[in-house]
Order: structure tokens, then sequence, then C-alpha cells
């Protein structure tokens, strides 16, 4: 009979330690940066006083829409009770909490005055979505927390179902939230659309499986005893499915912009004529992101794994792209200040599209960010009992591992 | 020989009566001193501050307004136009129907449903009861939100170290500011903005300044003379900052 426990990932101390080394040189290189910024004053960053949030939020906003989306396999286990996912759980949950602390320390970072976070932290104006967002963003890391002890220790084992139920409620909301930040925008045409959340949601849900995909499948270059066949082969249907989910809100949110007269300005813009934007809209986030992986995973007829990867990166190239275009083309295209005129002349560059060229401290924020997230992730596989194992003609006296099922 | 008291019984009565109406008495002297000013009353909704620009007004080439905000509050640039703070700006802008040319300033339009005081996490960004709408640099920790959601770029966000501030308008790196009706002073009771000092200076009265509940103030006789009207009505954000002549 065979038999699934959780073990440490096993990886020769020199591997761990290079790994852990080269991700804290960036991580450092990202504290550096990010301490730079804040001594000289933003403006050594390609920020100003038109594109207000730039580069960081690229990186903060994708990473925490990941986190939400590689939860996905711990949702489909406990939600949905699939026994085969249930070995694959607390990893997915390790991972959401590990991009959430990244993406958070990197907005953190880029705030004008990030030693203020204890405001941020006690005082509250609940009207703002920021400010739920706050709560959603420090209470979902609460809810994983919960979550992977109640998947870890066989004792409280019969609580992980609740506890994942909560978490896919919670991550749902937070997801909605983050969409909403640009969604509760009424001033700028590219956003003050309800769409925007359920489009996140969508992004999270693709994301988070390639993102799960692309990690399991390192972990498992170096233990090769975590995935099935048929887990991958599944996961590949996902994100077939997520990709068409994609495709079809990002038309509804255009289209619904298309049909709302005021935001038609901006659709031209975005569609056709805003130069690099329009560009980033069509090459990156539609043809790289969207239509190329599902040429290359439905063109696959044998399914290969080649397929799988190739899309992978293509889709998280793309999902930077849209992030790019949803937050920097959203703030590049100038505000509609007035119904009957147009603005001629501006010291303020009111009238004119915005450009933004990030600084390389901007990118070192965010490498350090991303860094910061693998460290934990290697941190956690690497002493606590994440990665199933299989274990062949097990004998059910066997007590030494930690949580069966 | 008996030592003689330094202090006699009648010194200590009226060194001790002296003392005691230093603690009590003179404080309150000082309360009711300050009281006659204006800057200790609480600010009420008896007042509603509100500003009209006529735009027909408004002189082309002109900037006085502008730099006296620059003045008033110590806005000194760097010499980089895309991070210097801006609290009031001047547009030229064009009718698209007539092709009419007009210049006029752009400041904070001080809404009555502010998005930035809406979108802020800490409520730094905060509406005061008499109309003013400002942000408390202590609490502000320079997310940028409310410059994502004001619909007419009233907001700057303070890109490097300051060295030039002035004492009625503390500045910080790091923060978000904008124009706050020159809030340090009509707090001292001086009835107008540096903006529209300026501009009646220099001739003009585009700017017109006071108090809505006034019915003698500036700002509604510069209402009764001519319609008019609030920019992005569409938003329902109910500025105190309206324009004629567009």
């Amino acid at each position: 009979m065979d038999k699934i426990v959780f073990r440490k990932f096993i990886i020769d101390s020199k591997t761990f330690w290079t790994m852990f080394f080269g991700l804290g040189f960036f991580i450092l290189v990202g504290f550096l940066c990010s301490h730079y910024m804040e001594t000289e004053g933003h403006y050594v960053t390609g920020m100003n006083n038109q594109i207000v949030w730039g580069l960081p939020h690229i990186f903060a906003v994708l990473l925490i829409v990941i986190a939400s989306g590689v939860l996905n396999i711990a949702s489909i286990s406990s939600v949905f009770d699939k026994k085969l996912y249930k070995p694959l759980a607390p990893l997915s949950a390790l991972l959401a909490m590990a991009f959430l602390i990244s993406g958070l320390a990197i907005l953190v970072l880029d705030l004008g005055r990030p030693d203020r976070l204890i405001v941020a932290m006690t005082t509250y104006n609940f009207k703002s979505i920021f400010a739920w967002n706050i709560f959603l963003y420090s209470g979902f890391a609460a809810v994983l927390g919960l979550y992977i002890w109640t998947m870890l220790d066989r004792n409280v084992n019969r609580f992980s179902r609740p506890a994942g139920i909560f978490a896919f409620t919670w991550r749902i909301i937070l997801t909605t939230g983050t969409g909403s930040i640009f969604g509760f925008l009424i001033s700028r045409e590219a956003y003050g659309t309800a769409i925007l959340a359920p489009l996140f949601i969508i992004m999270s849900l693709l994301y988070g499986t390639v993102v799960y995909y692309l990690i399991l499948r390192t972990i498992n270059y170096f233990q090769k005893t975590l995935v099935s066949e048929e887990i991958i082969s599944n996961l590949r249907k996902l994100t077939i499915l997520f990709l068409f989910a994609n495709l079809y809100f990002l038309v509804l949110y255009h289209v619904t912009n298309l049909y709302i007269a005021k935001h038609q300005a901006f659709e031209k813009f975005i569609l056709l004529d805003g130069g690099v934007y329009t560009f980033a809209f069509w090459f990156g986030q539609v043809i790289i992101g969207l239509i190329l992986p599902i040429y290359f995973l439905l063109s696959d007829k044998k399914k290969s794994e080649s397929s799988m990867i190739k899309s992978t990166f293509l889709i998280l190239i793309g999902s930077f792209i849209a992030m790019y275009v949803i937050i920097i083309a959203g703030q590049a295209y100038p505000l509609k200040i007035f119904t009957n005129y147009e603005i001629l002349e501006s010291s303020f560059f009111d009238n004119v599209v915005h450009s933004y060229i990030p600084s390389i401290y901007e990118f070192g924020l965010g490498l350090g960010g991303i860094a910061l997230s693998l460290i934990i992730v290697l941190v956690g596989v690497a002493n606590l009992d994440f990665l199933p194992t299989i274990i062949k003609g097990h004998k059910p006296e066997d007590k030494t591992d930690s949580v069966s099922q | 020989m008996k030592n003689k008291p330094t202090t006699s019984r009648r010194d200590f009565i009226v060194k001790s009566l002296t003392a005691i109406s230093a603690v009590y008495f003179i404080p309150d002297i000082i309360t009711k001193a300050e009281s006659a000013k204006p800057l200790a009353q609480e600010v009420t909704s008896d007042t509603k501050w509100a500003m009209s620009i006529d735009v027909d007004k408004c002189a082309k080439g002109c900037t006085a307004c502008v730099d006296a905000c620059v003045e008033e509050n110590g806005l000194y640039g760097f010499d980089r136009p895309e991070t210097d703070s801006q609290w009031i700006r001047k547009l030229t802008i064009k009718n698209i129907k007539d092709d009419k040319i007009k210049v006029v300033p752009m400041l904070c339009q001080h809404c009555e449903n502010p998005p930035c005081c809406d979108v802020c996490p800490t409520g730094a960004s905060f509406r005061r009861v008499d109309g003013i709408v400002m942000v408390n640099q202590h609490t502000c920790i320079g997310c940028r939100y409310c410059m994502m959601a004001c619909p007419f770029k009233a907001r700057s966000f303070v890109h490097e170290n300051l060295t030039e501030q002035v004492t009625n308008a503390p500045r910080g790196k790091g923060c978000v500011e904008s124009c706050n009706f020159c809030a340090n002073r009509i707090d001292h009771g001086i009835s107008t903005t540096a903006c529209e000092e300026a501009c009646m200076k220099e001739g003009h009265n585009a700017i017109s300044f006071g108090d809505l509940s006034d019915t003698k103030s500036r700002v509604n006789s510069a209402l009764k003379k001519k319609d008019n009207r609030r920019l992005r009505s569409d938003l329902s954000l109910k500025q105190r900052v309206t324009y004629s002549g567009i």
C-alpha cells in the first residue's frame, strides 16, 4: 500500500546556501534601493506628479494577485474536497503567504513615509478601500497561518476543511479589494468600473496557477517524488480554462468602456493610438499573455511538458505587461478636467500623455520583493514538512511520518 | 543672641499671595488675551469658505496668483517641473465649439464630497467643517492614492528634501500636499488667500474668496454677479471652487 507523507525539502547543503545567499543578495539590493529612494526622495525614481504609481506598484499588485491565485490548489482540495490535490495544499498555502508578504513589503517600502507604517496599522479611514485592504492583507496572512497549521498538525487536521473554506472566501474578498483599489477611482477613465474586481480575480486564478506549476516543477527537479501526471494534466486544463476566462473578462471590460460615452476617448487611446501603451496592450497583454499560450496549449496534441512551460513563461511576461497597462497606461492618459474645452498649455503637463521611464532603483526594489517571496518558500520547505512524498509499499505500523492520509 | 527671622510674617503672606496669583490668575489673563484672536476659536460649520473664479478677468501671461502661492507656502522647486509641487497653476484652454482661448487658474477645488478624503487609508486627507480640504502632514504615509483619486490633478507629492520651508506652511518629504485655502492665514483672522490678494493687487479681481454664510462676502458678490459652474459636475463632488466665464 502506498502512503503519502509530508517531508522537508531534501536538498544538499551547498545548493541550499547558494540559493539562499543568491536570493539574499537580491533582497539586500532591494532594501538598499528602497533606502536610497527614501533618503533622497522619490525624484530619483521614474515616478512623478503625473505617474504617481510606478514599477514598485506593478510588482506589488502582481505579487498580491499571485498570492491569492496560488491558493487555488489548496482551495480545490479543501473547498471542493478533491483528494488528489490534498498533498499539495500546504505548499499552496505557503506560496500564498510568501507572495503576500513580499508584495506588501514592496508596497510599504515604496511609501513616501515607510517609517509611518504604524500609523497605517493603527489609524483607519473605513471609507477607504485601501484601509480595508490593509485589513484584508494582514488578515489573509493570519488566516493562511491558521490554515497551514490545520493542514500540518494532525491534532487539528479535522479543522482544515473549514479553515480552507474560510481562506478561500477571504482571498476572493481580498482580490475583489485589490481590483477595487482601481475600480473605485471615479475620476480616471481607465478605472471607475466594477468589472475590474472580477477581472483581478480571474487574473489571480491564471497567474497563481502557472506560478504554482512553475514552483512545483522547480522543486520536482530536485526531488522527483511529489507530482503525479494527473495533477500536471489538471493544471494544464485549468490554465486553458483561466486563459479563456481572462480573455472573456478583458473583452467585457473594454466593451463596457466603449459603451460608456465618457470612457470612449480612453478606449480609443488604449486600443488604437496610445503609442507604447497600445503596443503593450495588444502585443504584451493580449498576444504574449493570452493568445500565444492558448495557441501553444491547444495545438499541442501530445500535451507535452514543453508547451506548458513555454505557456507559463509567456503568461508570466504577459501578467507583468497587463499590470503595466492597467497601472501605468491608466495614469498616462490625461485627466479630462473640462467638458467643452481642450487644454493647450499647462505647467503641470495636463495636456499631454504622460511618459514613464522607471529607474533602476524601482526595478531593484521589485526584484528584491520577488527574491523575498522565493527565500520564504525556500526556507519554509527546507525546514517544515510541506512536501508530499509517496512511500511505496508502506506498512501501517510505520509511525515516523508526520501526517498521513 | 536670638536669630532675626529673614522673612517677616507680612512678607511671607504677600509673597505667597503673589505666587498663588501667578499660578491661578496670570494664565487666565493670557487665555483671555488669546481668545480675542480667531486662531483660538474652534472651526465651525457656520463658516463656509469658498472661491469664485471669473475666467473672463483672468489675464493671459499673469502669474501673480501662482507666484503669491509659492511665496506664501514656500513652494520653491528644484527646477524639476515633473516632480516639483504646484498648488495652483495656470492653464490655457480652447473652447472646442468656437476656438476661443482663455486662461484659468487651477487649484484644489475643495469638494464637499472629496474623493481624496474618501480614499485616504489613514484619514490624513480630511475636510474641515468650514469646507477646507487639506492634508494632515503628521499622518500622511505618502501612498499617493489621493493623487490617483483627484479628478483635477490638484495634489503634489513632495519628492525630495526641502530646505526653504516657511513656518506658516510646514511641508515634508514623502507626504502629499495641496492648496488649503491659506488655512494658516484665515485661522489668524486674515480674510483673503494669497492668490486672491495678489490678483486684487494686480487689479484683475478674477479670484473672489470668502465665507458663503456672510452675505456681504466677496465670494457671494461674485456669485450674484455671474453664473458660476463647477468643473466635472457629472461627478457630483460639490466643489467650493466655482468658475464663471467657461
